[in-house]
């Protein structure tokens, strides 16, 4: 029994990559979550917005690259980045002033404002595939490892290693910078307090003369920002593929579900419960529990609950429980 | 100009297109292009079931249509030797005390009183019954992966006649829809098209990963036909006779009466198939499911049970989508999982309904065959038309390369701009719900 080895392993292979994977969901969650509050619908787009984002952000690392501009031992990318939510601004608002305007004049149903955002998800999807291809894109570079495998035994003395990787240590900085200054901006600015009115009572807000168009267009550009980050860290934790974004629809909309839609805490609190369940589900036990077993009662297999090809089934089966015991999410969400 | 007049000459209007197809590229990609028009436009009357009649939002498409062709794979194959008695009886045990767990979980949230005692003994029963899976289960998955893995490795079907598949996977197909539709009606709208979207990706991440049921990615080749082999029709002297008299090769006649020989089979279900929807519009039933989709709080005080009548029809729906499914995996004579694309299987079906005319079969099938037909000549359009504007560019310059090369995505952005046109100027679509 080895119970100090037993916790860094785990530290290294779940709660780590878990609390990095959270913070990507959770910021991805928020943006569903503020649309559905301001705009009353569930974005589709939502998952193409950040892959665009990221896009633009990873053209532009590249021709930093190519001028040599480094960031020192951080990624290049993260210089890029703010062209990266310029560029995602932009296509959003574009898209609001040419698409959604309309719907929202005509006070739409909610579901013809779905099938349409499902339009402009195939249109995002499109572009994207149609400037950078639909392949594996690398543009992390600068430091690797905060602390490496090696350097972590040589440092503790301890037989099992742990690794934080750059990318993981910035995610989880930039989350916490990101979330803060979005609930500072909610909270005490006048713009914030307004989009919160507009997302209580729409009728009330419009009476105490918010200008509605100036709120939406707030909430785009809000929500273009978060899905550019949101996207960047992603790629730059895992891998830019367009069609991983698409995906990563399933999870996000689970995590703001579970959280409560339009519930900006409960989207952050969905990402992590959704990020901790899939890593630990397909995580294979074997190594931690042989650190923290007696020895006779080590157990042969791998102990994997599921396979990693299934880890969208854990974000589904979360999704399916909340759906059917509390259909407002964890927190209070709006309407069911 | 009346309907009728609008609506032939809508459907002329198709006709051309394929027979242009026929004179201008050849017989067989006319013939390839109306299979799976008629197929399409099955799948197109099941989403009318559910979006048009009742206004359900189903984003899974994909995964009852992947249902669809798995059963055709676990009907029509000829069983492995072996894997029954090597492992199938175990899985089918293991599956068995799966969904007994689940059912007996079930029973304790319904019979015992809510507190923290039955959360325990639910939690419990999951656990136990989880591993218990797992331990049975998981022996009968290595033994039937283990035999002949190159060739088989899977359980095989039942070597049943093929058509019998295609209800089974209507079966399939409504058997998901059941469970999905269980937990997500009867709460927003926006709800039934995120559980709908998972249950999709989980089909598919099924299909791919459970080797032993269709050998996932491995896929299965060489499926039982309806029809004869082409083959065959050379060999016979009959038919190579009768091709000669028509004054056309008879390798080429072969591959053309297999294709038509399909073509009947699909043309006689879409229309059983739409003669039933038809039949069910104009019932009482129908204008009911109308009546709900219009206003629910005004059907539900007329003494309705809207959650249970969106649980139906959403149902009949998606029984529809797994009978296309398994069509279209019959037509292929393959199973290939890789080849189901959200885009290709969700998103076009939508685009037909809509384009066709949400709420009336006939734009639903008018829809199927329009789109279908756009959807396979979209690539070579989209070739000519990046090759017109490139062609002032220099030779050999990267972003020439770059824009032909993406030719490809032009479906995409396509098919993305032609569904918000038809969504914002023509939302009622070419031939509207009366």
């Amino acid at each position: 029994m080895d119970l100090l080895n037993a916790f860094v392993a785990l530290a290294n292979f779940v709660l780590i990559p878990a609390t990095a994977y959270g913070a990507q969901l959770a910021l991805g969650a928020l943006g569903v979550t503020l649309i559905y509050g301001i705009l009353r619908f569930s974005n589709f787009a939502h998952g193409d917005t950040m892959a665009f984002g990221a896009m633009v952000t990873v053209l532009f690392t590249w021709w930093f690259q190519s001028m040599g501009i480094s960031f020192g031992p951080l990624p290049t990318a993260l210089l890029a980045l703010p062209f990266g939510i310029l560029g995602c601004i932009g296509l959003v608002l574009f898209t609001d002033r040419v698409v959604y305007k309309f719907y929202r004049a005509q006070k739409a149903k909610p579901v013809i404002l779905v099938i349409v955002s499902m339009g402009v998800m195939f249109i995002m999807n499109g572009l994207t595939r149609f400037i950078i291809g639909p392949d594996d894109q690398r543009f992390a570079d600068g430091e690797r490892f905060i602390v490496s495998v090696r350097s972590f035994k040589e440092m503790t003395g301890l037989s099992e290693g742990l690794a934080i990787r750059t990318t993981q240590g910035i995610t989880v900085v930039t989350a916490v910078v990101v979330v803060a200054a979005l609930f500072w901006f909610l909270n005490r600015t006048r713009t914030g307090k307004s989009m919160r009115a507009y997302s209580d009572n729409e009728d009330l807000a419009l009476l105490s003369g918010i200008n509605p168009e100036r709120v939406v267009m707030v909430t785009w550009i809000i929500v273009a920002t978060l899905a550019t980050i949101a996207g960047v860290l992603y790629g730059l934790d895992k891998t830019f593929k367009p069609f991983v974004y698409f995906q990563l629809l399933l999870p996000i909309f689970a995590a703001a579900i579970v959280g409560g839609l339009g519930n900006p805490l409960g989207a952050i609190a969905g990402g992590f419960v959704i990020a901790f369940s899939e890593v630990t589900v397909t995580y294979a036990w074997k190594k931690v529990l042989v650190y923290a077993m007696p020895e006779r009662l080590e157990p042969d297999g791998l102990v994997q609950l599921l396979s990693t090809d299934y880890k969208f089934a854990v974000s589904f089966v979360i999704l399916l429980i909340v759906l059917i015991f509390k259909p407002t999410g964890l927190f209070k969400g709006q309407s069911v | 100009m009346s309907d009728t007049l609008r609506n032939s000459i809508y459907f002329a209007l198709v006709a051309v297109l394929i027979i242009g197809t026929g004179i201008l590229q050849s017989w067989n990609s006319a013939l390839f292009i109306l299979n799976m028009g008629l197929i399409s436009a099955i799948m197109a009357l099941g989403v009318n079931l559910q979006w048009g009649f009742a206004g359900l939002f189903n984003v899974g498409i994909m995964g009852f249509v992947a249902l669809g062709g798995l059963a055709t794979v676990l009907v029509s194959m000829p069983p492995v030797e072996g894997a029954w008695s090597a492992g199938g009886m175990r899985i089918l045990a293991g599956l068995t005390l799966g969904i007994m767990s689940i059912v007996s979980t079930i029973l304790v949230f319904k019979r015992m009183d809510a507190g923290r005692k039955r959360t325990i003994v639910m939690l419990g029963v999951l656990l136990i019954g989880f591993f218990a899976f797992r331990a049975v289960f998981d022996g009968g998955v290595e033994a039937v992966e283990a035999i002949n893995p190159a060739n088989a490795g899977n359980i095989g079907g039942l070597g049943l006649p093929v058509l019998l598949a295609w209800p089974i996977g209507g079966v399939f197909a409504a058997g998901a829809a059941w469970i999905i539709g269980k937990t997500a009606l009867g709460l927003r709208s926006d709800y039934l098209a995120i559980a709908t979207l998972g249950i999709a990706e989980i089909v598919i991440a099924v299909m791919k990963n459970e080797d032993w049921m269709a050998r996932g990615v491995k896929n299965v080749i060489g499926l039982p036909r309806p029809v004869p082999y082409e083959i065959d029709l050379q060999n016979s002297a009959e038919f190579v006779a009768k091709a000669n008299a028509y004054g056309i090769d008879p390798v080429t006649a072969s591959t053309l009466w297999v294709k038509l020989l399909y073509a009947g089979l699909f043309a006689v279900v879409l229309l059983v198939l739409f003669a039933m929807a038809q039949a069910a519009l104009k019932s009482p039933w129908g204008r009911m499911m109308r009546a709900i989709r219009d206003n629910e709080v005004a059907s539900e005080a007329m003494g309705k049970d809207v959650t249970a009548r969106h649980l139906q029809i959403f149902i009949l729906g998606s029984a529809i989508c797994g009978i296309a499914g398994a069509m279209i995996t019959t037509l292929d004579g393959q199973l290939t999982p890789t080849s189901y694309q959200p885009l290709r299987f969700t998103f076009l079906v939508w685009l037909m309904v809509i384009v066709g005319g949400s709420g009336n079969n006939l734009g639903a099938v008018l829809g199927g065959f329009v789109i279908w037909f756009f959807w396979v000549q979209v690539e070579p359009m989209g070739l000519a038309f990046l090759t017109l504007i490139t062609s002032g560019m220099a030779e050999g310059s990267a972003f020439k390369a770059h824009l032909l090369d993406s030719a490809a995505h032009m479906r995409l952005l396509t098919m993305g701009i032609i569904l918000l046109c038809v969504l914002r100027f023509s939302p009622r679509g070419l031939i509207p719900e009366k």
